[in-house]
């Protein structure tokens, strides 16, 4: 297949200016699930690298074709991080390569400190992108306070590249915690480690993880100065003792935990369609059993829920009628939407906004809607 | 200050368009009396003022969206409004609109502490939602210094932050999903107690619009377990340079405070003046206040002693209680106060990088001398956004003017070094015709978009937030 992989943003933009086909915009390949039309790849790995950062006022822009491998190895030198503890989905979908900023972007691809730290969209601050007329359009900018204009930041994180091509993303950041330990319960059912996790959520104790991972425990991640950590797992293994007695991992066994549930690795390897469901906490485990699931493996104190399924299975029919969306992240073939069906206003909304920033619908049309 | 003219022909429909009010509407719902039009005639901006031609105090959505069809049908445009706190006159009214105030909707609809949401009607208070929430142990995290009477809808509208947003995030970061009523009358349910949308992220454009897209009517909102406890440190430079360093020193070494706010002289001189704190005299003051227990406050003010000894302070007072906790925030949360006795002033708003904090304070000394204008400085110090204070006399011509062009420039100072011309009080008419400074044709133009999508015929808010000359074809379309 013929690939386009302009070398600069003006570059870019003179290919959109012009084009009448259909793009299939690509960052590092590794976490879209690509059912849209057939068509050619415009490659953004050229658009790369680190233009500014500043660790004493906690803020990077790059390019968005700069890997996010790169980013991370520059900011773990300052002590620093993305807030949101960026998924590698390349287990999962089984694909290859390196994942990018303006791809993490795209995607609005969040882990599970999602539910202390905010998602990628929260730290997010500012953009440039090219849309599918050409035009050059920067919002936000490198400043963590900004409400000058209409947010269009949020607007492009998520959007999956339907409404222009990132060229540059500016983050703010945040600073490693000195410690970090896991406490885990084992051997409860769905609902009790629901709200098990729910009783950690709403206690003072900032809770920086909450996952139920079936078979093998509850997990509650704490971060943190080191006296803090212990003072604060000291008082969250006491309110959570109805739930029983909770067994503490260290910091390296943390850390692998923690990424495990983050890359979804009881999926790995494992046949089947993947979903994922953003849900209201209390109601997943209720939802989860009107599925016939191979596995599932809750995020954020419940609010995610991952789903492991026959290949097929049309999830959001079982569901029926719920609060929230379910997202397909992997399949074989393109039998069942990947995105949600929105009622008819807001997708009405969300297809006037491509309208105007893709008229001739070249940006990976048909992924969105 | 330009606003558009008033359409004449809306004006001499003012019987016909208020008989239509009061047939969908309570007869105490709609104000249409000369007398009493007047007190929506201003925001929180009150160089500015223009009577409605009504306004309407609508009690539930289903009256909101009766309201805007017939305002859609009429082509009569509507200017949203909170508590009309704004200090950038985003609720300034013109001559021939609809001020639609929420503030008779200020209920709670449900509360959750298991899945930590509360949902209320948008025009409740802002502070009045920690309020419903506080005895079990939970807050609502952006505090606008308003909080006492700005309302949520205002707050989402504007995207407000806060002192302590530093650690929390502004509202944006906080609201889960929105009932939002287009112009056109259709409901819309945006988000909800899930997390994160599933197709485009309507939430967050609409959260900031400055009520240009829709009215929101209800709102869901994240709140937080309140922390064990909190307690600050009060520490005094000998010069702007020195205590911005400090600032980068203590965000580098990993202390995540909940606020650091800043001072420098002629604001800790007017503050102690006024409230007697017992701040100490010297050129540059912060505030640093960190949260835990008392074990993890106080490991975390040694670090912060630390670092803030290594730059030479004049004073280092920590909190050691909650009464001296009190004293130490009460120069800062006077500040305003305190300015207001000796004089009229502007407070402005830009948003800068942290790096660039000592040049800035010292271009903004020489702008004020240049102009002969004090300029009094009290901001937000660990995420970059500065509130210039810009005293002025309102009965002296010409001085109003000259503060203008001084804010102006201030703000361009800020967009020259990297940061945007407001952090959190939003564009409103205030920053309107500087838009221009900060973003291309088109950077507006792809904004522009948004609203011809949602409010396709302008009538929501429509002489805000753009330069009138680049918003004048949609308008008289």
């Amino acid at each position: 297949m013929i690939k386009l992989r302009p070398a600069d943003e003006a570059e870019l933009s003179a290919v959109l200016r012009d084009r009448t086909a259909p793009l299939r915009i690509r960052g590092g390949g590794t976490r879209t699930l690509w059912f849209g039309k057939a068509a050619e790849v415009l490659d953004c790995s050229a658009l790369s690298g680190i233009t500014l950062y500043e660790p004493g006022a906690l803020t990077l822009v790059a390019g968005a074709g700069t890997p996010l491998e790169e980013v991370e190895r520059v900011l773990a030198a300052e002590g620093q991080r993305l807030p949101f503890e960026v998924p590698d989905q390349r287990g999962v979908l089984g694909t290859t390569g390196t994942s990018t900023l303006g791809g993490v972007v795209a995607a609005n691809a969040s882990g599970p400190r999602r539910l202390q730290a905010g998602a990628c969209r929260d730290s997010l601050i500012g953009v440039r992108f090219v849309d599918g007329t050409g035009m050059v359009v920067k919002n936000g900018g490198r400043v963590m306070k900004n409400v000058t204009g209409y947010d269009l930041v949020k607007l492009l994180a998520g959007s999956h590249g339907t409404l222009g091509v990132l060229t540059e993303v500016s983050f703010k950041l945040l600073p490693v915690p000195d410690a970090s330990a896991t406490l885990v319960l084992h051997g409860l059912d769905d609902l009790s480690a629901v709200q098990a996790m729910s009783a950690a959520l709403g206690s003072p104790f900032e809770v920086t993880g909450a996952a139920h991972w079936p078979g093998a425990g509850t997990f509650l991640r704490i971060e943190g100065f080191a006296e803090s950590v212990a003072y604060r797992s000291g008082q969250l293994a006491r309110l959570l003792a109805p739930f029983g007695s909770a067994e503490a991992l260290n910091a390296d066994d943390t850390a692998r935990q923690w990424q495990a549930i983050r890359d979804v690795a009881p999926f790995h390897g494992q046949p089947g369609d993947v979903w994922k469901l953003s849900v209201k906490p209390s109601d997943a485990p209720g939802l989860v059993a009107r599925l016939p699931a191979d596995a599932v493996l809750y995020d954020w104190g419940g609010g995610l829920v991952w789903v492991r399924i026959a290949p097929g299975t049309d999830l959001r029919a079982r569901l029926g009628t719920f609060e929230g969306h379910a997202t397909l992240i992997r399949a074989e073939a393109a039998v069942i939407p990947v995105f949600q069906p929105q009622p008819a206003p807001l997708a009405a909304l969300a297809a006037g906004l491509r309208a105007r920033f893709d008229p001739r619908g070249i940006l990976n049309p048909g992924l969105m809607g | 200050m330009d606003m558009p003219l008033p359409n004449p022909l809306i004006l001499s429909r003012k019987a016909r368009i208020v008989d239509r009010l009061l047939a969908i509407l309570p007869r105490d719902a709609v104000i249409d009396a000369p007398a009493e039009t007047r007190a929506y005639e201003c925001d929180g901006l009150t160089a500015y003022r223009c009577p409605p031609l009504a306004a309407v105090l609508p009690r539930t959505t289903a009256e909101v969206s009766a309201i805007l069809r017939l305002c859609h049908e009429e082509g009569v445009p509507v200017v949203p409004r909170g508590s009309g706190t704004s200090l950038a006159g985003g609720a300034l009214p013109t001559a021939d609109c609809v001020i639609l105030g929420v503030a008779r909707m200020n209920g709670v609809l449900e509360t959750d502490y298991a899945n930590r949401f509360i949902r209320v009607q948008s025009g409740r208070t802002n502070l009045s939602v920690t309020g419903a929430v506080e005895t079990d142990g939970f807050f609502y995290a952006p505090d606008p210094s308003s909080q006492l009477a700005c309302a949520i809808a205002g707050n989402i509208a504007m995207n407000s932050g806060g002192a302590h947003c530093l650690k929390y995030g502004v509202t944006t970061n906080n609201l889960l999903g929105v009932t939002v009523v287009l112009m056109d009358g259709s409901v819309l349910q945006i988000g909800g107690a899930h997390l994160d949308p599933g197709g485009l992220d309507l939430l967050g454009v609409i959260c900031g619009s400055e009520g240009q897209l829709g009215v929101v009517t209800e709102a869901t909102l994240r709140i937080l377990p309140k922390p064990e406890g909190a307690r600050p440190v009060l520490i005094g430079f000998s010069s702007n340079e020195v205590a911005g360093a400090c600032v980068s020193d203590i965000i580098k070494a990993g202390v995540l405070p909940v606020a650091i706010e800043f001072m420098d002289r002629p604001c800790i001189r007017a503050c102690e003046a006024f409230a007697r704190a017992g701040y100490p005299d010297c050129e540059a003051l912060l505030i640093v206040e960190v949260e835990g227990s008392d074990a993890e406050i106080d490991e975390q003010l040694a670090l912060i002693r630390a670092i803030a000894l290594r730059h030479d302070p004049v004073e280092v007072r920590e909190s050691r209680s909650e009464d001296e906790s009190k004293r130490i925030w009460l120069g800062r949360k006077s500040a305003f106060g305190a300015m207001g006795q000796i004089n009229d002033y502007m407070c402005l708003d830009g948003t800068i990088p942290v790096s660039a904090l000592p040049f800035v304070l010292r271009r903004i000394g020489e702008m004020s001398r240049s102009y002969g204008l004090d300029v009094a400085n009290v901001f937000h110090a660990g995420d970059g956004n500065m509130h210039p204070l810009i005293l002025f006399d309102a009965n002296k011509p010409g001085d109003l003017e000259l503060c203008e062009a001084l804010g102006a420039d201030i703000l361009k100072l800020c967009v020259e070094v990297g940061g945007c011309l407001t952090g959190e009080h939003g564009v409103g008419i205030e920053k309107r015709d500087l838009m221009s400074v900060q973003f291309t044709p088109d950077d507006m133009e792809a904004q522009l978009r948004v609203k011809d999508v949602f409010d396709p015929g302008w009538l929501l808010n429509p002489a805000k937030v753009f330069p009138l000359d680049v918003t004048q074809t949609r308008r008289s379309a």
